[in-house]
């Protein structure tokens, strides 16, 4: 199982702050994950098109798209960040 | 070394004055307070909203600090860094480090916040007479931290 998190701006449009899901054998990284959630349709793949900036954290460290994931992983999805 | 992310405001002047106190060798404290402002690209802010991400940002608070820990003398530094729904003048961000000379605490301290702006997980919703929107991230802040990776291949 992958636990899945939405933040923000992305959480909003999605209406979703996350969830947990078996991922699919085919999809081992960032890059591929966002292809598969943006083979939704609709508001999905209007997010994860690759259109909007979205930076991507595994276990809570940010990484590049190329970043390798695997079951048990929690992938955080967001927009780029504004603290400060 | 201490982060602490919380609804409530802060003493600023409380804060230097323990971590002032906590060493006797330290020579330096330099602090960064952040506040909200009342207008913000045209628009009159009633409230501002800051959203995080429970754990990741501790961790990447900590992280930056043990960065500026690395690169500088540092002997103590504190990231306080609020959440919630807060209103102009509000403060909403203080980072101070304490060093034995001021050089270090200054550079660690402007490093501490270039990181934190673009690298720890908060985000900024204003709402405006306009309306509610997500607060864009600048172009300077993705520059201002670039300057201290040119520093480091310049070494």
């Amino acid at each position: 199982m992958l636990k899945l998190l939405y933040f923000a701006r992305l959480r909003e449009a999605l209406g979703v702050s996350g969830e947990t899901l078996e991922l699919p054998a085919t999809v081992q990284s960032v890059s591929q994950l966002m292809a598969w959630l943006a083979a939704r349709g609709g508001v999905w793949q209007a997010q994860f098109d690759g259109c909007h900036q979205i930076r991507a954290a595994v276990n809570q460290e940010l990484v590049a798209d190329s970043a390798s994931i695997k079951p048990g992983d929690e992938v955080a999805f967001f927009p780029p960040v504004t603290g400060g | 070394m201490t982060v602490r992310v919380q609804h409530e405001d802060f003493d600023t002047g409380a804060e230097i004055t323990r971590m002032r106190l906590s060493r006797p060798d330290i020579g330096a404290v330099v602090a960064f307070v952040g506040q909200v402002r009342d207008m913000n690209e045209g628009s009159q802010i009633a409230t501002m909203t800051l959203e995080h991400y429970p754990g990741m940002t501790e961790k990447s608070l900590q992280a930056i600090m043990d960065e500026a820990h690395a690169r500088w003398d540092v002997m103590e530094a504190l990231v306080i860094h609020r959440i919630g729904a807060l209103k102009p003048t509000d403060q909403i961000v203080l980072v101070l480090v304490a060093s034995a000379h001021r050089g270090e605490a200054f550079a660690a301290c402007e490093f501490m916040m270039d990181y934190l702006k673009t690298q720890a997980p908060f985000w900024k919703k204003e709402n405006t007479l306009d309306g509610e929107r997500w607060v864009d991230a600048r172009e300077s802040d993705d520059k201002a931290r670039e300057r201290w990776k040119l520093q480091e291949e310049s070494i």
